[in-house]
């Protein structure tokens, strides 16, 4: 029996699970529009390798990963490409983005096989990222990122490989469903993830309100005599955000500002164990995932959505009403998005689609719209599993004093909105630490780029300046050279120039002067007129000036 | 159709800040009643006077400054503090002393700082203060338990008292009244009487800190602890006044009994858990910080201590609250605690 630790703060939340963990999972109807973008991981947009008006056939790579931080794109039916353009993503903003459009022709036809892979375990770690990163599979838990550079350790030693079925946000049970469907093919996709890892251990954490999913898993592991643990961990949120999984698990903290691989431990989640045994065992790119459709809908349940299939039409499948919708949320109601239209798509990180309509009673209280002044209870700080001071950051956040607010550690805050579910105050205090980061984010964004432009001015200046010096050597060098006299042809040029000079002048005093040739008596009026002078000076008053 | 994109997280627990003002005061009502039955309706009327005078100023004040009324006014905080001021005020003090102390509190102590939220310093403890120091006379008038049921002093006598300082039979109210057991036993010491002999011959002294009082206290502790298992206030603070007043007081007990009083008579004497369950909790003006409510807390009970047994007041909680109200910000910033991921023994 593995010991537990606790993380400090959690809340404890109603679960809303049951009404979608009744029905078996199914497909969800094909759509006959899938919108697919193109940046739906962490990192640079995949580009694009079909043109608009080509045939394409479900599997097929329809856009390629351009660096190491990508994740390719497959067309997640057959059909045809109907346009490369912006369309809106699910995200908080709004926002639209490059995607690529495919009109479905409904005959789901498969490209071709394109490997075998009879056993993984005479695959190289590298050729099984490999298969994994073609297969442009991401982490499915929500962060997006992307699986086979997460599989990389880089050479690091990797001590335990853990994998999330915590599933600790209310209402969400796509997980839940997995496991209890396909805990075989997880156990299968967590044992290929060791391989590529080297990982010494492996634990699956799942939060004890899951007993069917954890009596599957533990069945699957004792039929495929694996030397993996199957974990129940109390249900508190979020047990299932990583770091606080990672705690629970290991009693060990991943270092702030690090990875858990700094700590000798890698976490994926379920639904990505899953895409990787079928990328691998299959060959089927990750083009489909688990989602579960909950709130205002007449079926509450979990739907198999192939990755392109716009929001609205789920809802419709669910029975629940797009005219009366009033929140939409992707993810959980802790930390899920909620979204400004129905027409965007489900992505690869899309585990949950909750929907809240006027005209339905959903049990979502949400806060006031009119907060009330912090009143320093500290409930939050109680809840942060973080162990940070909320009230602190919110007062820093709400003054904008962005270096204090950093001194009590804003960027270790994993945004779980514990605090914000306490506040009496009824404070939108995640939103508030949002907006902190995102400015703190942008200052640093202005002010790499006035250092860029100092750097610059800077630099233009020393070229000036070594212009100005060299250029001042070159002349300094051209004197000299004058000066000293470069060659000796040169100082003979001039040597006997200075010579003809000379000769001339002494040429110029040979010649006869008017007082050369002089009578006697000329001679003695000179000496007479230069006596005379003479002593005019010398009897000229000393006070005269001369 | 506009969807609402409101920040996650979509869901809240439902607690609102009139919810735990409510209950707190509910936490307080078996004690009022304990009070008003061996003290007499003057409680009752007292506290009436301070609620309508803080709805009053908060709504004045309010008003002033701009700010809407309902929310404010209901969220429970005004009434609260005017309740806990209402209990540290004579039973039967004028009327005025009431509505002067409680205006003080919530417009200088509260408003004029920036209202809920903003306040460094307890108001119920600014308007004691402010009363202690103003009208000795009038905050010190204390009455015997049982006295008004004797002299069959009822509501209406009591109302009469309150607002026109009129007693039935001719009597004057400093006939009846009396010092607490804190003050009796503080003058007596200085009289160099050891504590037996000072508690062995007076009615003052209950079965273990004073009759009546000890009551009370009890009563007020079973609504804090109420409090704690409501999570509506933490336990460190509490449990440290209360921790530090006991070990300070025993210590110098066991080393001189005649000196030095019991701790039990120092805990359920006076206001010691009437300001460690309901006064020095008030969140807005202590210490937030798990360490730091503990620090507070001690020092608290330190500081009551030191006052009691060498200043020259008998009793301390409001200047213990209000000296550390002060410490509050320097003790939150000091004991930070560890954040998830940094190393331990550094920040």
């Amino acid at each position: 029996m593995r010991r537990l630790f606790q993380f400090k703060g959690g809340v404890v939340l109603k679960e809303h699970k049951k009404d979608a963990t009744a029905l078996p999972v199914q497909p969800a109807r094909l759509p006959p529009r899938l919108i697919l973008p193109l940046k739906q991981h962490i990192g640079n947009p995949a580009e694009p390798v079909v043109a608009e008006g080509d045939k394409v056939l479900k599997g097929q790579l329809i856009a390629r990963a351009g660096d190491a931080i990508c994740a390719p794109l497959h067309a997640s039916s057959s059909g045809t490409v109907i346009a490369i353009t912006d369309q809106p993503v699910p995200h908080a903003s709004g926002m639209s983005a490059p995607c690529i459009v495919i009109d479905t022709d409904g005959e789901e036809r498969w490209r071709p096989r394109e490997h075998h892979v009879d056993n993984f375990a005479e695959l190289s770690a590298q050729e099984l990222r490999g298969i994994i990163h073609d297969a442009g599979i991401v982490g499915l838990g929500g962060a997006g990122f992307p699986a086979a550079v997460k599989l990389d350790p880089g050479g690091r030693p990797v001590d335990t490989l853990i994998l999330n079925g915590a599933e600790c946000e209310p209402y969400i049970t796509c997980d839940e469903m997995l496991l209890r469907e396909h805990a075989l093919e997880v156990l299968n996709g967590l044992l290929m993830m060791r391989h590529a890892l080297h990982a010494k251990r492996c634990v699956i954490g799942i939060e004890n309100n899951k007993p069917k999913a954890f009596r599957a898993l533990c069945e699957a592991v004792r039929h495929s005599d694996a030397d993996v643990e199957v974990v129940e961990v109390p249900t508190i949120y979020p047990a299932g955000s990583e770091k606080q999984l990672i705690q629970v698990l290991t009693g060990k903290e991943v270092p702030s500002g690090g990875l858990p691989l700094d700590i000798g431990i890698v976490c994926h989640n379920v639904g990505t164990a899953y895409a990787v045994y079928r990328a691998v065992e299959l060959d089927q790119p990750l083009i489909s995932r688990y989602v579960t459709i909950a709130g205002s809908v007449a079926h509450a349940r979990n739907l198999e959505v192939l990755i392109g299939t716009p929001l609205g039409d789920l809802i419709e499948e669910c029975g629940g009403n797009r005219d009366t919708l009033h929140r939409l949320i992707v993810g959980g109601p802790m930390m899920g998005t909620a979204m400004h239209s129905d027409v965007v798509p489900v992505v690869k990180g899309t585990n949950c689609v909750l929907v809240e309509s006027t005209s339905h009673d959903v049990p979502l209280p949400s806060r006031d719209a009119y907060a009330m002044p912090c009143i320093r209870c500290g409930n939050c700080a109680d809840a942060c599993p973080a162990n940070l001071l909320p009230q602190q950051m919110y007062w820093y956040a709400r003054a904008r004093d962005f270096d204090k607010i950093q001194d009590y550690n804003l960027f270790d805050c994993i945004e779980c909105g514990c605090c914000d579910y306490v506040c009496p105050s009824q404070i939108p205090l995640v939103g508030y630490y949002r907006y902190a980061k995102s400015e703190i984010w942008n200052q640093e964004a202005e002010k790499r780029q006035a250092d860029l432009a100092r750097e610059r001015h800077q630099f233009r200046d020393f070229r000036l300046e070594r212009e100005k010096k060299e250029r001042a050597e070159r002349h300094k060098k051209k004197r000299s050279a004058v000066t000293q006299g470069g060659s000796d042809d040169k100082k003979a040029a001039i040597q006997a120039a200075m010579e003809r000079v000379r000769a001339k002048k002494s040429e110029q005093d040979s010649t006869p002067k008017n007082t050369d040739n002089l009578t006697p008596a000329q001679q003695k009026a000179i000496n007479d007129a230069d006596q005379r002078r003479e002593e005019k000076t010398a009897t000229s008053p000393p006070d005269r000036p001369q | 159709m506009t969807l609402q994109t409101p920040p996650s997280p979509h869901i809240h627990s439902g607690i609102h800040v009139s919810s735990l003002m409510l209950r707190v005061i509910a936490a307080l009502i078996p004690a009022i009643i304990c009070y008003t039955w061996f003290f007499g309706w003057g409680l009752i009327i007292n506290s009436a006077i301070a609620m309508l005078t803080a709805l009053a100023s908060e709504a004045l004040m309010l008003k002033l400054r701009k700010r809407p009324l309902k929310p404010f006014l209901g969220d429970g905080s005004a009434v609260l503090s005017a309740l806990l001021l209402a209990l540290c005020i004579p039973p039967l003090a004028p009327w005025w002393i009431t509505v002067l102390g409680v205006a003080f509190a919530l417009i200088v102590g509260k408003h004029l700082y920036g209202g809920l939220g903003y306040n460094p310093f307890n108001p119920a403890m600014v308007g004691y203060v402010m009363l202690l120091i103003s009208f000795p006379l009038e905050m010190t008038r204390w009455m015997p338990p049982f006295i008004l049921e004797q002299l069959e002093i009822g509501f209406i006598d009591t109302l009469g008292v309150i607002f026109f300082n009129h007693l039935p039979y001719g009597l004057s109210i400093d006939a009846l009244s009396s010092a607490t057991p804190l003050d009796a036993m503080k003058t007596d010491l200085g009289q160099n009487n050891t504590v037996s002999e000072i508690t062995a011959n007076n009615a003052l002294f209950g079965d273990f800190a004073g009759t009546g009082w000890e009551w009370v206290g009890t009563w007020l502790l079973l609504g804090g602890m109420y409090l704690i298992y409501k999570r509506v206030i933490s336990w460190q603070i509490p449990l440290a006044v209360i921790g530090s007043l006991f070990v300070i007081s025993a210590f110098f007990f066991l080393m001189d009994p005649d000196t030095y009083p019991s701790p039990l008579f120092h805990i359920f004497g006076g206001a010691t858990i009437l300001a460690a369950f309901f006064i020095a909790t008030d969140p807005v003006s202590a210490s937030t910080t798990p360490k730091g409510r503990i620090l507070y807390g001690i020092g608290i009970g330190i500081i009551i201590y030191v006052i009691r047994a060498w200043g020259s007041y008998p009793d301390a909680v409001a200047f213990a609250v209000l000296l550390m109200n002060m410490a509050a910000p320097t003790i939150d910033y000091y004991t930070q605690p560890r954040v998830y991921g940094h190393a331990r023994g550094k920040d």
